[in-house]
């Protein structure tokens, strides 16, 4: 990703030297310094100790675009070791029959808030915007994650195995996001996912010109785009001060007193943590993520990104990305996208039930079902399902095995964790769901769900469903969704 | 988060219409003050018998030939069944029924329904969400929470607007009817106002009887009520005592204006419907006492505890109105909150529907339904959900939400299940009037389908007409 970008920004510079205008890309230096994406708050997620697991005689979606019938999946140590026909259990394994039953990856959702908004909705549980200020990148979703948040569990029981979660998109750059595994834990780096990049949370549009309108502003779009570009400024000249390792200048016994060496100069001053993730995003190692509705306001990001020498990884939300899919496409940007919402507010009025096949469509288009909710994040196979069926009325007829990417290999993709999950594919992590049937139907139930090979949800064995502390005591059991009501 | 809005918004979306759920919005949210028989096949068909010109299609008499055929009535579902539409209306539903001088529709086998309920909301009464300019589902004459205004006699179905772009957005999914609602908002009261049931047809005037829409419990209704839910049983009874004179009309503690004590009066001792929001098992107790007390007709709209109460909801014969994807203990009125519910109420008698609360997706109705068959409920009750079990709790159950003879012909061919979320509709007719299958959302659609190659070399850009580009 990161090479092809360099090759058309020493263009872009060229250029930029002829006009004459600055251009703040030609900035970016080659070496990153670890310390953009330093991680004190370190992951402490462990696999959940398995046998091994042969599932044997279904229907298998591997997420690269491939439909396998009658086929097994072998899982073991955490890994998938193959997927074929008539695959040989280890002695020790689990036989799970799969006929009739279809096997995907592990759904992942790129947009979600759980744990930041997390249920029960209490005021004291409105971790999710910073909206103290429009630019608050120094701010990480993870620190407001809630571990205890059933909605977890609840998109479990969904299939759902890994999900980023994301700051509010009060403000113009709204903070890192996290990518966590699905499993239940104490603390959210028992959750976080290994060597997954931050992501940065970006939003165009309505909502933070709304939020600042009154309190200083940005409250115009060419105020907010105005700010992005004050913070890229910023970024950038942070980047040249720290982008490379400088030893302080020695002081020679001839120099003065007055010719100290300028700390600021040198070492790039103080350490700032707003400017140590947009330096991140600049080199690529924080994958940028722009809530943006309208097609022309993801048209001015895109041109931001270049100026700025940073890649978009996805735009969300983009209601109206069919509109330039042909473009997302051949710039290589997802778009994270709902299956059916619109009209909520202006930017949101073009909506058709078409966008995820629009987007879909070109060559190298990537979509993504996204959910944002904590509703929707238990049935993106659902919403997917719902926009198979509107495409083939339009006369586009997306297969199974096409349009299961859109829930689990892109989105993997857009979050930089596709090398490790997200494909069912030997050596990657064993996150696999077991469904009752297609899952492009409403009556398909995600029967197990396996992260990293464990089995961490089953929706026929009450001794693999997990429940949160909060919900303890309520006088409530799992119903057979694991999840919530029940009779004592 | 209001009752009657029972989807679980995310952060973007939409909670929208009422100021209520701005609210509650901003508490959660940043939100500050805020073709098989192929349809070309059908449409062909159509568009050769003349039906299909315009949104002023004509009411012709039609046969639908060899369908299965979800009566929702007691009839259930038959099979290869034909139903004959005259004048708007069904005349016939049968096997080997004769046509006449009517036009012959092939089904092939597909599925039959009546048009679907697309839930309480504000179809007609909102534009975009977000702008309050285009929004009239609320009432808020007062400044903030603490103004109780009392004004039962605000009627929603005034400002109903049948050019709105979201009629047809929803009819082309087969939605063919809704039922209005008055949202509690502060300023205002727990009483919302009165709604009614509307058919997307483009007819102007609301189809059924009034309906008023009171909401209860904690979070947003309790704040409308001194901030205890405690509050809002005293203040019933209080408005009991204007309507019954004890408390006379001038004295200063009146709530009420001469118009609202009459409104009000026709729903106290066995009047119209009361809708009622409310979501915790203790307070549908309260509720149930209440409603028993002053012989009020209630159906309760959202319900996530009401499970719990299934004997007595189903012996009280109060309908209940369910979002079945509310699953998750959204605040502590719903800790009980899953995916079983309708099952559980329907297999305790409770009469079960549906309702979202989302005007512009109201369209994802079929998704609750198909979902709660997913979890329990049986396959016809979830179709009754859709179609009788409104009808009927909200008085229009002589004429709509079955296929029978008598009923207004309002249908809908599907390609598949109608509960499936892989199925579209078809043809939609309303009042035997074929509807055109296009919305502001296919013309959209039809625009960016196309692909812009002409504009690589100089052609004109997509604003101006396919034809001449």
């Amino acid at each position: 990703m990161l090479r092809p970008l360099a090759v058309a920004l020493a263009a872009t510079f060229t250029t930029a030297l002829i006009i004459g205008t600055p251009n703040y890309a030609q900035a970016a230096p080659d070496t990153q310094p670890a310390r953009f994406t330093q991680d004190p708050y370190p992951s402490t997620y462990r696999v959940i100790a398995s046998a091994p697991v042969l599932i044997t005689g279904a229907t298998v979606l591997t997420g690269t675009g491939t439909r396998l019938d009658d086929a097994d999946v072998l899982m073991r140590d955490g890994r998938i070791v193959a997927i074929g026909t008539d695959l040989e259990a280890p002695a020790d394994a689990t036989r799970v029959d799969g006929s009739g039953k279809w096997v995907t990856p592990g759904l992942i959702d790129v947009h979600s808030h759980l744990g930041v908004y997390p249920s029960p909705g209490a005021k004291a549980h409105g971790d999710g915007n910073e909206s103290t200020a429009p630019v608050t990148a120094n701010v990480w979703a993870e620190h407001s994650v809630w571990p205890q948040d059933p909605g977890f569990l609840a998109a479990m029981a969904g299939g759902i195995t890994s999900l980023q979660v994301l700051p509010g998109s009060a403000n113009l750059i709204g903070g890192r996001g996290v990518t966590l595994k699905n499993v239940p834990a104490t603390t959210y780096q028992g959750m976080k996912f290994p060597g997954a990049p931050w992501g940065l949370k970006m939003a165009c549009g309505e909502n933070p010109k709304r939020v600042y309108g009154e309190k200083g502003g940005p409250s115009t779009r060419m105020g907010n785009v105005a700010g992005y570009r004050a913070a890229f400024i910023d970024a950038t000249e942070y980047l040249n001060k720290n982008g490379k390792e400088s030893t302080p200048k020695k002081k020679r016994w001839w120099q003065s007193d007055e010719e100290k060496a300028d700390s600021d100069a040198d070492s790039g001053g103080k350490r700032d943590l707003k400017l140590d993730t947009l330096a991140g995003a600049i080199q690529g190692d924080i994958k940028v993520h722009i809530h943006c509705y309208r097609a022309d306001e993801m048209a001015t990001m895109l041109d931001l990104a270049k100026e700025f020498g940073f890649k978009v990884a996805a735009f969300h939300h983009g209601v109206e990305a069919y509109k330039l899919a042909d473009r997302l496409a051949a710039e290589g940007v997802c778009g994270a996208l709902w299956a059916d919402w619109w009209g909520f507010k202006m930017e949101a009025f073009d909506g058709i039930q078409e966008n995820i096949a629009l987007v879909d469509r070109p060559q190298n288009g990537c979509a993504i079902v996204h959910s944002d909710s904590d509703e929707g994040i238990q049935r993106l196979n659902q919403e997917a399902a719902k926009v198979m069926a509107h495409a083939q009325q339009a006369g586009i007829a997306i297969p199974p095995e096409r349009a299961i990417r859109w829930i689990t290999q892109n989105p993997a993709k857009s979050m930089g964790i596709l090398e490790q999950t997200g494909t069912l594919e030997a050596g990657k992590m064993a996150d696999v769901v077991l469904w009752s049937g297609n899952p492009f139907s409403v009556y398909a139930h995600a029967e197990q769900v396996y992260v990293d090979g464990a089995r961490v949800f089953d929706r026929g064995d009450r001794s693999r469903q997990p429940q949160s502390d909060f919900m303890l005591g309520q006088g409530v059991v799992p119903d057979s969704m694991g999840v919530a009501g029940g009779v004592r | 988060m209001s009752r009657f809005n029972t989807a679980r918004h995310s952060r973007e979306g939409g909670n929208p219409a009422t100021l209520l759920a701005r609210r509650i919005s901003h508490q959660r949210h940043w939100v500050p003050a805020f073709a098989g028989m192929t349809v070309r096949g059908l449409v062909v068909s159509l568009l050769t018998a003349g039906a299909l010109l315009s949104t002023n299609a004509t009411a012709q008499d039609v046969l639908i030939r060899n369908a299965t055929v979800h009566t929702a009535t007691a009839r259930g579902t038959l099979q290869n069944a034909d139903v004959l539409v005259r004048d708007g209306r069904i005349a016939a539903v049968g096997s080997g029924l004769t046509a006449g001088n009517a036009q012959v529709i092939d089904a092939q086998g597909k599925p039959l329904t009546p048009a679907l309920f697309g839930g309480i909301s504000e179809i007609g009464l909102e534009e975009v969400s977000a702008e309050d300019a285009t929004t009239d589902g609320t009432l808020a004459l007062g400044l903030t929470d603490k103004d109780m205004v009392v004004r039962p006699e605000f009627d929603v179905t005034l400002a109903y607007n049948p050019e709105s772009v979201l009629l047809p957005v929803a009819r082309v999914e087969g939605i063919g009817f809704t039922l209005l609602g008055a949202i509690p908002a502060p300023g205002g009261s727990i009483i919302g106002g009165q709604g009614a049931v509307i058919r997307l047809d483009g007819s102007a005037d609301p189809f059924g009887p009034k309906v008023l829409f009171v909401e209860l419990g904690g979070n947003s209704a309790a704040t409308l009520t001194g901030s205890s839910r405690a509050a809002q049983w005293m203040l019933l009874d209080q408005l009991i005592d204007e309507i019954r004179g004890r408390i006379p009309p001038a004295s200063d503690l009146a709530l009420l204006t001469p118009s609202g004590r009459s409104v009000l009066a026709r729903y106290i001792g066995g009047g119209g419907r009361v809708v009622v929001g409310v979501h915790r098992a203790a307070d549908i107790r309260q509720l149930l006492r209440w409603s028993q007390r002053h012989d009020v007709r209630i159906a309760i709209a959202g319900g996530s505890e009401a499970w719990k109460l299934a004997p007595q909801l189903a012996a009280a014969k109060v309908p209940v109105f369910v979002n079945p994807l509310a699953n998750l203990p959204a605040d502590f009125d719903q800790l009980g909150a899953t995916m079983e519910n309708a099952a559980r109420l329907r297999a305790a008698g409770v009469e079960v529907g549906f309702t979202l609360g989302d005007s512009h997706n109201a369209r994802k109705m079929r998704q609750l339904a198909g979902n709660a068959v997913a979890n329990g409920l049986p396959w016809e009750d979830g179709l009754a959900g859709l179609t009788r079990v409104p009808a009927e709790a909200f008085g229009v159950g002589d004429r709509l939400g079955g296929i029978a003879p008598g009923k207004l012909a309002d249908l809908v061919l599907w390609s598949g299940d109608p509960l499936e979320v892989n199925t579209v509709a078809q043809q939609v007719w309303l009042g035997g009037k074929a509807m055109p299958m296009r919305s502001r959302q296919t013309e959209l659609r039809d625009r960016y389908l196309r692909s812009d190659a002409t504009r690589e070399g100089g052609g004109l850009p997509r604003a101006y007409p396919a034809a001449v580009r």
